[in-house]
């Protein structure tokens, strides 16, 4: 048996930076062209500028001293220097351009995968991450994987090469001093990945509480009304104090981590630097250099080990964008939801009748809620649900809309098992109101669309006019092309429902699905709305969960539920007649 | 920036420590060049090995020196700009957190949450980056000039013209690339909110199939994102080249010119080398300045971001009167109370007037829209009427000290919302420092305890975020039991028991109404059962009351009122029930 949630992963997980780094390639083998320019150009760009300090020692040997200046050597020298400038910055301008394309459109890929990777994710992989959290990896990582990214980009190809290419020029001035510099160098790249390695881990520390600062922040700016009706505003404050407090704590930490690179590197620089001016210098004594040789190696020191700088400032830099990239692709490889079966089976197109066969459910393995269920629903069949809050009921939905999928037992839509056909077929034959009305952000034609993008501006309005939702939307300051801001802006409850019920009209499913439908819905508009649902579900299946019991009353089969258990089944006299559980709850009802 | 620049007080240490140490180490690396020229000019024509090595020396003393400064800083900086941006998180809160509602409607969550979270991180960066690198560069560049002029005052002046161009280089790129910096961050909003806009409404899109849609919207926004960005890309990438170029014409003059010099005699080769390697020194940390003005552009347009939202005007002034001891505890008085939300057409509460008495129940009926939540709202003060006026106890709702006027309300909202965390410290909103017993007894009003006591921790129960792991009945007598923990004069149920079955309804309506000393009670419901017995009944109809008074006189005087009975209460008129 298939058990849909996750595993629970271990806390704390082997941070593997070589396998986010593999991943990331992967990515960025979409841009191989672009990345070969963006090489050629960083060589072009470099080995012209690395010309430079050549040609400027030349012309101080051209400067001797007073009198002994020779200005027709010098003055095709300068010209050369300009031209290496001018070609240079040519090549590197390009080079720039390029690497912003790669970035930002590996960033943007990641970003939609990640995106559409969460559509196929399972709802119980999905309902137990807060929402800050997820949009946080979407937003915040993504953005901090593209600053490391471009630095990477354009610092660490140029560095590299600026480091070969300074090597070959010493080379060929100074053998001997080179050989020196090179020995020295590494040191420079230890240290930094000595640094590198513990910054990693402070810097993972502080994403996971900045993850929570921002899931905390999210939660208090979107429930502020809450908050304020309270008075909690002091709770709220102490309690976001407290994991920013936190965050300053492992930022502070984090943040110095990484920038002891930059100095620690720029010492061992320093002393290469003096290294070289010593034996420079006393190779000039020697006649093995001139003065502009020198001026030439000093360049060179300088810009041999500005790269070195500049790649483990970079280096810092990349653990904090790996760390994120972690998250991200910790997102985007969690497990999709069971794929659909291939080839699947299409339910006959009239038939909806439903059946559950000896199905077990449970959220959390630790507390069983549904257990060994049958029902049989009959094509065209209108099946209220009823029970206490919190028997199952919603659970139900979850189960037949395979939101959820069954731990034990089948549900048969059409006499096919509706694992054996696609969600898509499954889903398109149910029309879903559910308790928490959820509009999107978008005009209230949109919103009404949504099941049916293609429908005329007619069949929208005449959707409305069914639920009764035209006489308001006709008062919205833009009618049907209002925009609806976030959570359906400052329409009522009723109002957002009623949108809701419109567009389940609209897209007329061959069976339907009201959760609570009506009931934010005052009884006055409920009943005309009833009334457009009973022309709706005519022929049609439907499950109904609600409390209101004048809604059910017309049902074909009742069914009450307790702690998961359908306890009585049957239509509205019979239960009474029986005096159970049913009748109970219609009496009380009317108690005064 | 004024705004983000009073947060610094706190770490003012931090703050001049930071740089000047930096400027410290800067110094060294610009005497570094002098030493150089003296080892050319003097150990190398007289063959001095020795003098060679002392030199050798002290360059290596720099570094150590250099090292010990720059890790100083470091420290500084990090801790200032961690703490300022710390700081100004929990004073973005307290802002939120005093906004009026009409505010926090028309700004939108997502988009104060972007600049709670990204925004400020990216400030924090750009502060840390300014304190340990910006600010030290014009340190340099300066320095390296003075050095020059040391030398030698005219090569000196090519400094200063180099200088010059390069200013008008990096703050035409920095002044240009900034407002479109502010157009990147707009279009990433965009992408914040249709992320967060599928996660929360994840099931409803997937019921519709719009799975590819969403994909297809979500690209949309990332491919625009991504188009801003690189036009933003296009300018920014023009400093390094620009700045290369200047610097080298430079260079070029400079030879020409040092050699002139050197030809008549007013300077020496050494001195020369000495003048490039500071040239040189310049044009690094203008491409290091360079670099860090595109990071500083991105964290200047959020720290505007970030300012606005802290300047921005509370809505309302606050009122600060409180009732005295001998005033009325629950007394609500309307009088022709109309209310419109901002940028409404048609106002939502019209002509509402009447009187709550102390103690009282009153119920609140009305179609979908009829504009009951807006009037408990304006009683709990979250808005204000547009016309007419609220008294509570006594006192103009306008006039009144908000913190006291909150303290004297309980509500439970129409959209039951839990605070994750457990179910103690929900409850405990209603009551700090509350004990077990009257967290039981509230529950056990609002009919949750059996629930609350089925769960494996009970009271400690975990709360998901929105309260997630529990069902919307549950949410809602939670919500409930909350409201009662709080003592309040004025308890207002917006429309609160709509997911409760008929049986947990009325125990709980006949729960509430044998507590010992009730206060003025609003009910908001759809259900005429809720509030048939009320002591006063509202009818409200598109916002105007259609019938104010008890359930006998509505039955009889009131049309839209029998018609909400009457489909609810087939065949059975109540007349009974009324006397």
């Amino acid at each position: 048996m298939k058990k849909s949630l996750p595993a629970k992963k271990p806390a704390v997980r082997a941070k593997n930076s070589r396998a986010v780094i593999k991943k990331l390639i992967v990515r960025l083998r979409a841009h191989r062209a672009a990345a070969i320019a963006s090489l050629l150009l960083s060589v072009v760009s470099v080995a012209l500028t690395l010309l430079i300090p050549v040609l400027v020692g030349r012309g101080i040997d051209c400067i001797k001293e007073a009198g002994r200046v020779d200005f027709p050597s010098l003055r095709p020298i300068l010209i050369g220097v300009g031209a290496c400038a001018a070609l240079a910055a040519a090549a590197n301008y390009l080079m720039g351009l390029v690497n912003n394309r790669i970035t930002y459109g590996v960033v943007r890929s990641l970003r939609n995968e990640a995106f559409s990777h969460i559509q196929r994710m399972p709802l119980s992989a999905l309902d137990p991450r807060p929402v800050g959290e997820t949009v946080s990896r979407l937003i915040a990582d993504a953005d901090q994987l593209a600053d490391g990214l471009l630095l990477g980009f354009s610092q660490l190809f140029t560095g590299v090469m600026t480091i070969v290419g300074t090597l070959a020029f010493m080379l060929s001035i100074d053998p001997l001093i080179a050989a020196a510099v090179v020995l020295l160098s590494p040191l420079s790249l230890l240290m930094a990945s000595f640094i590198a390695k513990r910054t990693y881990k402070s810097f993972l520390d502080q994403a996971v509480v900045r993850g929570e600062a921002t899931s905390l922040a999210d939660e208090y700016i979107t429930e502020q009304k809450l908050i304020r009706a309270f008075g909690y505003e002091p709770t709220a404050k102490k309690r976001f104090g407290a994991v920013n407090e936190r965050l300053r704590r492992h930022s502070v930490r984090a943040t110095f981590l990484s920038s002891l690179t930059n100095p620690t590197t720029r010492f061992v620089n320093s002393l290469i630097y003096a290294g070289v001016a010593v034996l420079g210098a006393l190779s000039v004594i020697g006649g093995g250099l001139t003065v502009g040789g020198l001026s030439a190696f000093l360049s060179y020191a300088n810009q041999y080990t500005k790269p070195f700088n500049e790649i483990s400032g970079v280096v810092a830099e990349l653990q904090g964008a790996l760390a994120c990239a972690e998250r991200l692709f910790e997102l985007i490889e969690a497990p999709e939801q069971v794929p659909d079966p291939d080839p699947a089976l299409e339910p006959e197109a009239g038939d909806g009748s439903v059946e559950f066969k000896n199905v077990d459910f449970s959220y959390t393995p630790e507390r069983e809620l549904i257990r060994d269920f049958s029902l049989s629903v009959k094509n065209g069949q209108r099946v209220a649900i009823v029970g206490p809050t919190g028997c199952g009921k919603t659970t139900l939905i979850n189960l037949i809309m395979r939101f959820y999928d069954t731990d034990g037992g089948e549900i048969r839509l059409g006499g096919v098992n509706t694992r054996a056909m696609t969600r898509a077929a499954l889903r398109s034959r149910f029309g879903m109101v559910l308790q928490e009305t959820w509009l999107r952000a978008g005009t209230v034609r949109e919103n009404i669309a949504m099941g049916r993008p293609d429908a005329t501006d007619e069949e929208v309005i005449a959707a409305a006019k069914a639920v009764h939702a035209h006489a308001f939307i006709s008062r919205l300051p833009q009618g049907y092309d209002t925009v609806l801001g976030e959570s359906g802006g400052t329409l009522s409850q009723g109002q957002r429902q009623l949108l809701c019920i419109a567009r389940v009209m609209l897209a007329l499913p061959p069976a339907l699905i009201l959760d609570e439908a009506t009931s934010s819905i005052d009884t006055r508009t409920e009943l005309i709305v009833q009334d457009a649902f009973a022309r709706l579900m005519k022929g049609r299946t439907s499950f109904i969960v609600a409390h209101r019991l004048s809604t059910i009353r017309d049902a074909d089969v009742i069914l009450v539920m307790r702690d998961g258990h359908i306890i009585e089944k049957g239509n509205h006299d019979e239960l009474m007649k029986k005096g159970g559980f049913y009748r109970e709850l219609y009496e009380t009802q009317f108690a005064k | 920036m004024k705004t983000i620049l009073r947060y610094f007080r706190k770490y003012v240490p931090e703050t001049v420590l930071a740089p000047l140490f930096k400027f410290m180490e800067a110094t060294l690396e610009l005497l570094v060049p002098l030493v150089i020229a003296s080892i050319i000019d003097r150990g190398i024509p007289e063959g001095d090995k020795a003098f060679i090595l002392s030199r050798g020396g002290i360059l290596a003393a720099f570094a150590v020196v250099g090292l010990a400064l720059a890790i100083t800083a470091q420290y500084f900086s990090a801790r200032s700009a961690i703490g300022v941006c710390a700081d100004i998180r929990a004073s973005l809160l307290d802002k939120i957190q005093s906004l009026s509602y009409g505010r926090l409607d028309s700004i939108g969550v997502s988009t104060l949450v972007t600049r709670m979270t990204s925004d400020v991180n990216t400030l924090q960066t750009g502060i840390n980056l300014t304190l340990r690198l910006l600010l030290r560069s014009p340190f340099v560049v300066f320095g390296a000039m003075i050095v020059a002029f040391t030398i030698d005052a005219k090569c000196a002046l090519i400094f200063a013209g180099v200088i010059a161009v390069l200013l008008v280089i990096v703050f035409g790129i920095l002044l240009t690339a900034i407002p479109r910096h502010r157009g990147v961050q707009k279009a990433l909003d965009g992408v914040t909110s249709s992320a967060r806009e599928n996660l929360t409404g994840v099931r409803v899109l997937r019921a519709f199939l719009q799975e590819e849609t969403e994909i297809k919207e979500f690209e949309g926004r990332t491919r625009r994102l991504e188009k801003l960005q690189l036009a933003v890309g296009r300018i920014s990438a023009a400093l390094n080249p620009a700045t290369l170029v200047a610097v080298n014409i430079a260079v070029i003059v400079l030879i020409h010119t040092g050699a002139l010099r050197v030809d008549a005699g007013t300077l020496t080769q050494g001195q020369v080398v000495a003048l490039y390697n500071l040239l040189s020194q310049i044009l690094v940390e203008l491409v290091k300045m360079a670099n860090l003005v595109i990071t500083i552009a991105k964290a200047a347009a959020c720290g505007a971001r970030v300012s606005a939202v802290l300047r921005l005007e509370n809505g309302e002034t606050d009122g600060s009167s409180i009732p005295d001891e001998a005033a009325p505890r629950g007394l609500i008085e309307f009088a022709d109370v109309s209310f419109s939300y901002e940028n409404a057409g048609a106002p939502s509460v019209a002509g509402v007037s009447f009187t709550a008495r102390p103690g009282s129940v009153i119920g609140v009926i009305g179609g979908t829209g009829s504009g009951k939540t807006t009037l408990v709202n304006l009683i709990a003060g979250f808005y204000r009427a547009t016309v007419g006026s609220v008294h509570f106890d006594g006192i103009d709702i306008a006039e009144f000290d908000p913190a006291a006027l909150r303290s004297r309300v309980s509500v439970v909202p129409q959209k039951a919302v839990l605070l994750s965390g457990t179910i103690r410290e929900n409850l405990e909103m209603g009551r700090p420092g509350a004990g077990e017993e009257e967290m039981l007894c509230a529950l056990e009003t609002a009919q949750a305890l059996d629930f609350v006591q089925s769960r494996e921790k009970g009271l400690d129960e975990p709360v998901l975020r929105a309260g997630g792991n529990f069902s919307g009945g549950q949410k809602q007598r939670l919500a409930i039991a909350r409201a009662l923990m709080k003592p309040c004069e004025v308890l207002i149920l917006d429309d609160s028991t709509s997911a409760l079955d008929y049986a947990t309804e009325a125990k709980l309506r006949a729960a509430l109404a044998s507590r010992e000393s009730a206060p003025t009670t609003f009910i908001v419901s759809q259900r005429a059962a809720s509030i048939r017995n009320a002591d006063l009944i509202i009818v409200l109809d598109e916002g105007r009351p259609v019938g104010i008074g008890r359930h006998g006189e509505l039955i009889k005087n009131c049309a839209v009122y029998r018609e909400i009975y009457r489909t609810q209460f087939r065949g059975d008129d109540g007349e009974g029930a009324a006397s």
